[in-house]
Parts: structure tokens; C-alpha cells; sequence
């Protein structure tokens, strides 16, 4: 690598550092304590969230990455109030704003989504309804909060969403259905309706996984660039990890609905301190690697939550497993500023450092 | 092409279909032995005589090409036996039997409709619970029982027993007369429709924009009763036909139990009567209906789902 790539680089990662920096100071938004989610089947508990702790703070863009199964649409789900029976929150604690979020009434709740906080999707191709125009569900989610205003007031409010995202003619789009327009589109007039009462914190539920490479790489872009205007937090929920890099400020990682590592996004890209994260990360293919190299896959399945092991969620896939990751739940163990793992090698390496420490 | 093309060609192909039930009509009732000249007291000349009198006497295929040439002037012959010599559009339509049966039928509708769409949203929104169950076996045990028996059924229990209604509707001079033969006429279709309903439902519920429409922060009522039931309403719609078509066979039945002197109830006698042409005209006339509703269920399509392009030719 010649200097010149490097000091852009370094550059980059300041940049990145000092977002990272300057976001940890803003305000709380979000306080997600201890949240369990569990799904009561006829087969027996599941039990997809299980005490998972994270912050956000003001204008961050968090991404929780973990694979399928892992518990991170559950989670965004049930901070929404959107979680389906049989599903329940079992305990936990989520603040919003200084509010508790689980103590709200059903009404509150309403009050809350599309308000405070609103949410995207996986398929734009289904989640618009398509016997209304895209004008009238814009409006709707304005009008249902905001009943004062007219609508006309409305139908300009959403033509000037419409152009936010970057719908060309939008004052003749807007009467249009869901069907003439195109995914990407489509999940354009979804982020518009999502901010349209220009919420506070977006959750968006893998909004890119549905779409081709090229619009992915549009939507996302498009994201950022209304994150950076308009100063919303957004909890990104994805497992591509390219995703993270590209618009994340901190990163959550997920498995078994457990937290595996919490950290910015140059802490889990280049300073990886999880198995987990390390294997996930090694599965990943890389511009810079060498011809014919092959990536390595974590081995083995994920974990059945309905008999979900006793010590660590990642204990029986784990290269490193040791007795005590199969029979108690590592904690977790702050490894950096922002810096936190859950696995029992942190504890066996701070050992080895101060028992190393008392022999010197 | 537009709708007003589109609405023209289908009316030309009604009258197409009108023929051809038109022509079934007429060659399946002279199939039939008897004639509506037949009696107990009348000789063999007088049933000639008769006969050559309403031009009964000429071959099949003349008899029917006459019926269409009169038909096309607007002539629908007379009543032969029941009310004699009377024209068969005056029986239809000026002696208020038609009103009797359109009122009785389109109120039948009505509530079926405007009941049963509920039912099921109501039912498909609460499923498995206890009220869904309830409902489950009413509606069932409404398509299962047929229209003489909730009839017979209502009649003795309402009508005898605890003598809340009337038991003869005649001319339906009173509420009262109107609500058996409605809810009659009305339970089965009702129910079929609670059922399409819930279904339909169910499936719409489960769709990712009602998820949408959720986070959004609708009510309750909206999520359920704008984005879920307009989806749901095309099986409902598409029933609109058939539901027509049963509503009339019903109501020769109700209208026989109630005493109600409609069309229905004419019709039956007419063709028990041999009475030629009351039993076309009647056939048309609720033909016609028929093909009328099944246009306006197309047309009704393309209203509910912008998607469907009914005006489409396919590939």
C-alpha cells in the first residue's frame, strides 16, 4: 500500500473516530435495558430476545448485525409495541426520550409509532398497500398524527417528501399506486412515509436486503444523506456487514438473542474482540485479499432456541470454547472506551495479565 | 380500450346470453307434456281451437322465431291461462308483483351485505377466540339449513308461538310484514359472505403493509376496516353474482311460505300452469338481472383493486 492510500485511510477512520466521539456525548434517545422477548408455541418457550442492554444516543446510527434467527427484528419489533402473539415482553426495561416505553397504554403506543419513532421494511414490494394511492398512504401517516392540518397542506407536505427521497414528478406520482412504481422506488416512498412526521429515531428492519446491488447502494446513500440532514437517530438491523461500515456509527452484534459485542464501527471492523465477530467477519469477502483465497465459515448450525445452551450462545460453535463457555453465560467485559465483549477469554486474559502481574 | 367500450361490448354479449336462455328456455318448457289449455272439462276441439288461436299449433322453430320477432318490438305475448288475454309485460310489471319481489330481494341483499362483511372482519380479527367460535357455528349452521326450513322454522316460533309478526307478509303493507322474508332470503347468503369474509381476511391481515399500517400508528378500526377489508373484498365481490342468482331462487320459495304475491311466487305458478309466455317473460326478466349484476361485480373489481384491468385482453 502506497502512503498516499494510507493517509486517506487514516483520514477516513478519523473521521469515523471523531463522529463516533462527538455522538457519545449527545443526549440518551434510546435506553434498551435488559429486554427479553419470548415466544410462548405450542412447543415450548422460545426465547429470541434474552436480555440484550444497549443505548443510543441522539443523531447515532447503530447497526445490529447478527444472522437470521438472531433476535434483531424481534427486538426492533417489540420497542415499536409491533410484536405478534404469541410473542411477549418478559422483561426489561426501554426508555425513549426519558419515557418508558413498555408502561405505555395502547393509545400512547399509537401516539408513539410514525410519531416518535417510525420504521422501514425488508420487501418494499409488499409492505405498501396496494389498493391506495402512494399520495394517500403518505398522507394518512401525516394526518393520523397531526389532525389539524388540511389536506392540502398534507398532499404538499408529501409531494415534498416524495422529492426528499428523490422521486422525479412527484407532484404526479404521488396519485399513482404502489404497483407502477419500482422497488427501489417503492422503498423511497417508504422512507418518505416514515419521516414524514419527522420521527426521532428510524428503525429500519434490513431495508436493502430486498433490492438489487446498484439500488442498495442508492437507498443507503440516500439514508445517510437524510440522516445527516434532518439528525434522526436510525437503528440499522442488517446482516451484511458492508452496510454496517458504510452508514453505522456503532455496531451491536447479535446471536441467540444474546449480545455478543457492542462497539464503534472501527472497534468491531479492525479490532474485532469477539469469536463471533472475528468468524463473521473472516466469512466476509475482501477486495484486498489475494486471489483464490477462501473465506472461512463458522462452522455449525445456529443454536435451537427452544433448547438454547446453557452457558455461552456461541459456546458449541466456538473455536475457542473452553469448559466455562458451556455452563455459565460469559458477562459482559469492557475491552475499550466504547468497547464492550461478552466471552469468557476477556476474563481469562485480565486472569493471566494480574496473576503475570503479581509473579513480576 | 376504455370503460365506456368496455362496458358497451359486454352489454352486446349480454344480449347474446339472453338469447341463448331465451332459447333453452322456450324448447326445455314445450319439452314439458301438457299445455295451458289442458282441463279437465275441455274436448280435443277446444284445445285445437286454442291452440290456433295463440298460434300454438304452427312447428316449434316458427313459434320461437315469432316470440323473438314480437319480442324485438317490444311484445312479450299474453298470459295464456292464469290472468288470459292480459300482456305478459302489464303481469310483470303493472300489477306491482316485480316492486314486491325487487324490494324484498335488493333489502335481502342489503342486509346480507351489511351484516356479513362485519361479521367476518369482526370474526377474522378475533380468530380462535371465543367470539369467533360462536360465530363460526352460526354461520355454518346458516349455510347448512336451507330457506323452507329457517322459513317453517320462524314462521311457527315468531309468527304462531309468540305472535310478534305476522304470519301471512301479503303485500308487505307493514314493517312487521318485511322482516321474516328478509332475514329468510338473508341468512344463507349472509353467512356465506361472514365466511368469504373472514377468510379473505385472514389472509389480508397477514400481509406485510397491514405491519405497515401498524407502525404507521393507525387505529385499530382503520388498519382493520381500510387496509385490510378492501383487500379482502374481491372473493366477496366475485359472490355478488352467484349471491344474485340465489337471492331469486330463494325468493320463490319465501315469497310460496310468506304468501307474498311476487314475481316468485307467480313464477312457480306459471310454469305448474303451462302459461308460456309468463314463464319466458319471467325468465328473461330474471336473466337479465342476473347478467345486469354480474356486470356491475366486473365493474365493482376494478373499483376496489386499481390493479385488475378488467378492459385487458390476455395473452
Amino acid at each position: 500500500m502506497n502512503n498516499e492510500a494510507m493517509n486517506q485511510t487514516s483520514e477516513k477512520k478519523m473521521t469515523a473516530a471523531e463522529r463516533a466521539a462527538m455522538i457519545k456525548n449527545n443526549k440518551i434517545l434510546l435506553d434498551v435495558d435488559g429486554l427479553k422477548v419470548t415466544f410462548f408455541t405450542h412447543a415450548g418457550q422460545v426465547k429470541a430476545v434474552d436480555g440484550i442492554s444497549y443505548q443510543i444516543h441522539e443523531h447515532e446510527v447503530m447497526g445490529i448485525v447478527g444472522e437470521s434467527g438472531s433476535g434483531k427484528s424481534v427486538e426492533a419489533y417489540s420497542i415499536m409495541g409491533l410484536l405478534q402473539k404469541p410473542g411477549r415482553i418478559v422483561g426489561g426495561k426501554v426508555t425513549f426520550d426519558g419515557e418508558d416505553l413498555l408502561a405505555y397504554s395502547d393509545s400512547e403506543k399509537r401516539e408513539f409509532r410514525g410519531n416518535k419513532a417510525s420504521m422501514i421494511f425488508q420487501n418494499p414490494m409488499t409492505c405498501l398497500n396496494p389498493v391506495y394511492t402512494i399520495g394517500d398512504q403518505l398522507m394518512e401517516a401525516l394526518r393520523c398524527h397531526n389532525k389539524e392540518i388540511s389536506k392540502a397542506e398534507a398532499r404538499k407536505k408529501a409531494i415534498e417528501m416524495l422529492e426528499l427521497v428523490g422521486i422525479n414528478n412527484a407532484d404526479k406520482r404521488i396519485d399513482q399506486y404502489p404497483h407502477e412504481f419500482s422497488g427501489g422506488m417503492r422503498q423511497r416512498a417508504m422512507i418518505a412515509m416514515a419521516l414524514i412526521c419527522s420521527p426521532k429515531l428510524l428503525i429500519a428492519d434490513e431495508p436493502t436486503t430486498a433490492l438489487d446491488v446498484t439500488i442498495q447502494a442508492q437507498i443507503l446513500e440516500l439514508m445517510k444523506d437524510l440522516q445527516r440532514q434532518t439528525g434522526m437517530a436510525i437503528i440499522f438491523i442488517t446482516h451484511n456487514l458492508g452496510v454496517v461500515a458504510e452508514i453505522c456509527d456503532f455496531v451491536t452484534v447479535m446471536y441467540a438473542g444474546h449480545v455478543m459485542e457492542q462497539g464503534t464501527v472501527d472497534d468491531i471492523f479492525y479490532n474485532p474482540a469477539h469469536p463471533y465477530t472475528r468468524g463473521l467477519l473472516r466469512s466476509m469477502p475482501n477486495l484486498d485479499d489475494e486471489k483464490g483465497k477462501r473465506l472461512i465459515p463458522i462452522e455449525g448450525t445456529p443454536v435451537d432456541l427452544l433448547d438454547p445452551p446453557k452457558g455461552c450462545a456461541f459456546g458449541p460453535r466456538c473455536e475457542h470454547c473452553m469448559k466455562v463457555c458451556l455452563t455459565k453465560q460469559p458477562p459482559m467485559v469492557t475491552v475499550g472506551d466504547d468497547h464492550k465483549s461478552a466471552c469468557w477469554l476477556h476474563i481469562k486474559e485480565m486472569k493471566e495479565l494480574s496473576s503475570g502481574e503479581v509473579t513480576k | 380500450m376504455d370503460m365506456l367500450g368496455y362496458t358497451l361490448k359486454r352489454m352486446a354479449i349480454s344480449v347474446l346470453t339472453l338469447l341463448l336462455v331465451a332459447a333453452i328456455t322456450f324448447f326445455l318448457m314445450n319439452a314439458i307434456p301438457g299445455s295451458p289449455f289442458m282441463t279437465e272439462k275441455s274436448t280435443p276441439q277446444q284445445i285445437a281451437l286454442a291452440n290456433a288461436k295463440y298460434g300454438l299449433d304452427k312447428p316449434l322453430i316458427v313459434q320461437f322465431g315469432n316470440y323473438l320477432k314480437n319480442l324485438a318490438k317490444g311484445d312479450m305475448g299474453v298470459s295464456l291461462k292464469m290472468q288470459e288475454g292480459t300482456s305478459v309485460s302489464k303481469i310483470l310489471f303493472g300489477q306491482g308483483k316485480f316492486v314486491l319481489s325487487m324490494k324484498i330481494g335488493l333489502l335481502a341483499l342489503l342486509v346480507a351485505v351489511i351484516i356479513g362483511i362485519p361479521v367476518g372482519v369482526l370474526q377474522a380479527y378475533y380468530r380462535g377466540r371465543w367470539i369467533d367460535n360462536i360465530l363460526r357455528v352460526i354461520t355454518t349452521m346458516g349455510i347448512a339449513m336451507p330457506g323452507f326450513v329457517v322459513a317453517t322454522l320462524c314462521l311457527f316460533e315468531f309468527g304462531v308461538t309468540l305472535g310478534w309478526l305476522p304470519v301471512q307478509s301479503n303485500s308487505l303493507e307493514t314493517f312487521g310484514a318485511y322482516v321474516m322474508p328478509v332475514l329468510t332470503l338473508a341468512l344463507n347468503p349472509m353467512c356465506r359472505i361472514a365466511k368469504l369474509t373472514r377468510t379473505s381476511m385472514l389472509d389480508s391481515i397477514s400481509q406485510d403493509y397491514i405491519r405497515t399500517a401498524n407502525a404507521k400508528g393507525l387505529k385499530t378500526r382503520v388498519v382493520l376496516f381500510k387496509h385490510a377489508l378492501r383487500n379482502s373484498l374481491i372473493p366477496v365481490i366475485t359472490y355478488l353474482g352467484p349471491l344474485t342468482a340465489g337471492i331469486i331462487t330463494g325468493a320463490l320459495v319465501v315469497e310460496q311460505i310468506y304468501h307474498i304475491p311476487g314475481l316468485g311466487n307467480y313464477f312457480v305458478s306459471s310454469i305448474l300452469n303451462r302459461d308460456y309466455p309468463v314463464i319466458m317473460g319471467t325468465t328473461l326478466l330474471l336473466a337479465a338481472l342476473i347478467v345486469i349484476m354480474n356486470l356491475v361485480v366486473d365493474i365493482a373489481y376494478k373499483i376496489v383493486d386499481p390493479r385488475i384491468n378488467i378492459t385487458k385482453k390476455g395473452d
